[in-house]
């Protein structure tokens, strides 16, 4: 009995190399976005813009990581999209609280 | 997925109705673990976003760099405050040790894959492999943040003059080190709140994460999910520990870009 708890009883298919240097190439891709934020942080100037790329870098890797990483896009579709279009309500808290805290700093400064 | 041994087999003969379906081709434990992360997804939103009005509701800072000194006055520039690495006191290296832990969250999030990868083939050997690197990760993530706290709380040499209402209620002008959740050499108060709550919650995230890791690493190692027949516990780890990566893709922005 011993023995044979150690010994394989499923069968082990061998590693795709594709799909490992996939994995491989996709963290590629997110340390390099996080390396040009890096430069980004240090070249650029402070303002709008700056942080408007900021964002839009962080939701691109964020859309690596859900797809590559966490394989949403392979779930099927109806699942797919109970998990994405709840999201939408952030948008309406941004707009909200963001507009409250420049109403505070009016108020403040 | 359809390369995954699927937990709990469709019988054919009880149909539809039967019992032991899987609603959206996800198991049971699969399908729950995704909507647990919406809600904290937006558990998580809620802080961000609570960061981002806090911080507009404030004045930047706006003078020269090299000048900078904390105030309740204003809010301070990141790349100014956390500019520490451990062994080289005093040293202004900015940004450059909160890099370093963004790249092992990163590297870590790469071997879970590897290791859920591993586990479609059901290849043990493999996936402890992995389990046992992303483990290392996690904790050496972990390690860091310590240490980022504990720097955070003792502050720097010189600290700041702050003017603030103390803990008896007295309004007081006095050289100020470190942050707690009361005043802060920094910036206002609310920075360093933020800084603890946000940074704190992941943080607790991650400790959770690395004790799931270890589970999973040693059930893989002894054998319970071979016998078991299917490597998904892995893949529901697997879910949470790239949701915790991508919390601090998050967080990492607003904290110490934005």
């Amino acid at each position: 009995m011993a023995i044979q708890e150690n010994k394989s009883t499923l069968e082990v298919t061998p590693r795709d190399d594709a799909k490992f240097w996939k994995i491989w190439k996709t963290a590629g891709i997110l340390l390099a976005i996080t390396a040009v934020e890096f430069l980004m942080a240090f070249t650029m100037e402070r303002g709008v813009l700056l942080y408007f790329l900021f964002i839009a870098l962080t939701i691109w890797k964020a859309k690596y990581i859900m797809m590559d990483f966490m394989h949403l896009g392979e779930e099927a579709k109806p699942l797919f999209y109970s998990i994405i279009v709840p999201l939408i309500f952030l948008v309406w808290l941004v707009i909200a609280l963001v507009r409250e805290g420049s109403d505070i700093f009016n108020l403040r400064w | 997925m359809s390369t995954t041994a699927t937990a709990i087999g469709v019988s054919s003969k009880r149909g539809i109705w039967g019992g032991g379906n899987e609603p959206l081709k996800a198991s049971y434990g699969k399908l729950m673990m995704w909507f647990f992360l919406l809600s904290d997804i937006f558990t998580f939103a809620a802080f961000l976003i609570t960061y981002a009005a806090i911080r507009v509701s404030y004045p930047g800072y706006a003078g020269s760099m090299d000048t900078f000194q904390g105030s309740n006055e204003y809010w301070p520039i990141p790349e100014l405050v956390f500019d520490a690495f451990p062994f080289f006191h005093g040293v202004h290296m900015p940004l450059v040790f909160v890099g370093l832990m963004t790249f092992i969250l990163i590297l870590s999030s790469v071997t879970m894959v590897l290791a859920v990868e591993a586990g479609h083939r059901n290849d043990r050997k493999d996936v402890v492999k992995w389990m046992l690197w992303t483990l290392l990760g996690g904790i050496a993530f972990l390690s860091c943040q310590a240490w980022e706290w504990s720097h955070f709380i003792h502050g720097s040499d010189s600290g700041s003059v702050i003017t603030y209402v103390n803990s008896v209620n007295k309004l007081v002008t006095e050289t100020v080190f470190g942050a707690n959740l009361a005043v802060n050499e920094y910036g206002p108060a609310a920075f360093a709140q933020l800084f603890f709550f946000i940074t704190g919650f992941h943080g607790f995230h991650v400790t959770i994460g690395v004790v799931l890791l270890f589970l999973a690493f040693y059930q893989a190692a002894v054998g319970v999910y071979e016998r078991r027949g299917h490597y998904e516990m892995i893949e529901k780890i697997g879910l949470y520990w790239h949701f915790v990566d991508l919390v601090w893709v998050f967080v990492f922005t607003f904290f110490y870009l934005i």
